[in-house]
């Protein structure tokens, strides 16, 4: 390495720079998290119901097999936009019904089929579940995905 | 082994290795999941066999980092650890932790967030042991000689450690819960794990290769300087469709490309250090492995990362294979070579032996980067076809896995291969047999 610099100045630098880096990161962090609250979700209309589908969503692991807003494995479909999918812009109402309606009929068990598991939810875990996913599908993602396969 | 505190490393690397071989296991098991769907569906689903192959890799990646620090610290401080029984102490809680985790785990205990499904007395028990782990290994750096070694090495692990704390935050607004989770996801994986990376690497060459300190030190400090002004920053590449603003499309694409550059100079750092070095040391595989980690990690991080980090490319791939084939080389060129290559270096130290096994530890290295990149490149052209097929096509999803059947068949393949390359390596270090690469003959052939 070039002998115009010295140890300490390499120090110097890593020090200063990344303390810069990490105040511009965490200032645009502050702004982002004011812009979630505010603009790109509906804050206002996250009710305690959206707030218990979410940890519905987050007990039975769904995450593990799922991908939400993209994030997740990548092992069965994107539910970000599935209130969509299901036809949610036109009839909200038959949306969630049939989302309620894939979840109690699983386990398919048609062989060499993905087999997703049956969870047993009461009838006001599907609910929430469902307004989560209709939370979800509201929040303003820069038109992701680029269609309603997910 | 200069120093007799050292041994508590190796604890350290015996109950990492237990959970790499776990994690390969359940690797396997998921990979085979993929292509006979119905396998274990009741009793073991996919999300519960995935969860136990991404924690355990974690959590044996972490435990390898701690072991490497118990024994490079002593080392470059000039003096005994600070206290061994805390060392034992914080693994104790650390093995308790993960085991009752993957118990939990298939009984269905856990948490909901990828990677953060701990229950959350594990997370506070992780924190517990972070801490007796900072105590004891600052209060050694303090007493001690301090290098640029072991500065890099203790800022990269409390930097663990504070942003382990974002794990315990997880509020009701997906979008605001994904933005700190990305504190801890990304700034471990694209931040301070390259501090530590950078560090082990540095200590290795400086052992391996016998350069000069003063040279070894200043390419840290330019490393992980680039590594964090790019990675910082960088962390915008997840932020570009979870509900945050549309300039991170801009900051994430810049500097996140730039991310290719502390794994470049990584590459240059260990072959020009391995160039230049006069030292003929012993432990070939030990050098194989450090160069293969800074190769693989530049192609796996820096390359395969650059492929889908372009905000209009992410548009389409983000969240498919090719997110799977990028996360499998990084991880297993950045973070699982590095713990593989510092284990291979300081075990025979810390049984008192001359290296040994040396061939079958080289074969272990090239059946586990063959069968990793095989596997990358076959998740490469599933993401290809998937993102082209769903994507641009709009076909849904499940049609088009089942057209990605043959992609799945390879995976599990090379998976296979994978696994006999970590069973080899686990064996070629835990049963020592005299055996090293003899080097240099009489008489030289003269060069072509």
């Amino acid at each position: 390495m070039s002998d115009g610099l010295t140890k300490s100045q390499a120090r110097n630098i890593f020090y200063g720079g990344s303390i810069f880096f990490f105040v511009v990161f965490a200032g645009l962090t502050a702004h982002s998290h004011i812009y979630a609250l505010g603009t790109s979700t509906n804050n206002d209309k996250l009710t305690e119901s959206v707030e218990r589908g979410k940890r519905v969503w987050e007990k039975h692991a769904c995450v593990n097999c799922h991908t939400i807003l993209g994030e997740g494995a990548y092992f069965a479909p994107e539910v970000g936009n599935v209130f969509f999918r299901y036809g949610g812009r036109e009839d909200p109402a038959g949306a969630k019904e049939a989302i309620k309606t894939w979840m109690q009929s699983q386990p398919s068990g048609i062989e060499g089929r993905r087999q997703m598991p049956q969870f047993h939810l009461s009838e006001q875990e599907l609910n929430d579940l469902a307004d989560f996913f209709e939370w979800v599908a509201h929040i303003n993602t820069q038109n992701w995905p680029p269609n309603d396969a997910g | 082994m200069k120093y007799q505190t050292q041994k508590v490393a190796l604890a350290y690397f015996a109950c990492a290795l237990a959970l790499f071989a776990a994690q390969v296991t359940f690797g396997l098991v998921v990979g085979y999941i993929y292509v006979a769907p119905n396998f274990l569906s009741e009793l073991l689903p996919f999300n519960i066999a995935r969860m136990i192959h991404t924690n355990a890799l974690v959590v044996w990646l972490l435990l390898g980092f701690f072991g490497a620090a118990y024994y490079l610290i002593p080392e470059e401080a000039e003096r005994e650890l600070e206290s061994p029984t805390l060392a034992y102490v914080q693994l104790a809680i650390l093995m308790v932790g993960a085991s009752a985790a993957v118990v939990g785990y298939l009984f269905r205990v856990h948490e909901g967030r990828e990677f953060l499904e701990q229950p959350l007395w594990v997370k506070l028990g992780i924190v517990v042991a972070a801490l007796i782990f900072l105590y004891n290994i600052s209060m050694t750096v303090l007493k001690g000689r301090k290098t640029a070694i072991s500065n890099v090495l203790l800022i990269g692990l409390w930097g663990i450690a504070l942003f382990f704390l974002f794990a315990l935050y997880n509020p009701a607004n997906l979008t605001i819960d994904k933005m700190y989770w990305w504190y801890v996801v990304h700034i471990w994986v694209e931040g301070v794990w390259e501090l530590v990376m950078a560090s082990i690497l540095a200590f290795m060459m400086l052992k391996l290769t016998g350069v000069d300190r003063e040279v070894i030190e200043k390419w840290l400090y330019v490393i992980v300087a680039l590594a964090l002004f790019t990675g910082l920053l960088g962390t915008g590449h997840h932020y570009y469709w979870i509900g945050t603003p549309g300039y991170w499309q801009w900051i994430g694409s810049v500097f996140s490309s730039l991310e290719v550059a502390p794994f470049f100079a990584m590459v240059v750092f260990t072959f020009v250090m391995v160039w230049k070095g006069r030292r003929e040391h012993p432990n070939k595989a030990a050098l194989l492995w450090a160069l293969g980690c800074s190769t693989l990690a530049f192609f796996g991080a820096g390359v395969w990362g650059f492929l889908h980090t372009l905000a209009p490319i992410n548009y389409y791939s983000h969240g498919t294979q090719i997110t799977a084939a990028h996360g499998h080389l990084a991880f297993f060129g950045a973070y699982v070579c590095l713990n593989l290559a510092i284990m291979t270096y300081a075990i025979p130290y810390l049984r008192g032996r001359e290296p040994y096994n040396q061939v079958l530890n080289m074969v272990s290295f090239w059946l586990m980067a063959g069968g990793m990149s095989f596997m990358t490149f076959t998740l490469t052209a599933a993401g290809t076809v998937q993102t082209h097929l769903q994507r641009v096509n709009g076909e849904a999803f499940m049609d088009v896995q089942d057209q990605l059947a043959l992609f799945y068949w390879m995976r599990f393949g090379s998976g296979v291969v994978v696994v006999l390359g970590a069973v080899l390596f686990i064996y070629a270090l835990a049963f020592p047999r005299a055996e090293i690469v003899s080097t240099g003959r009489a008489e030289p052939a003269p060069a072509e």
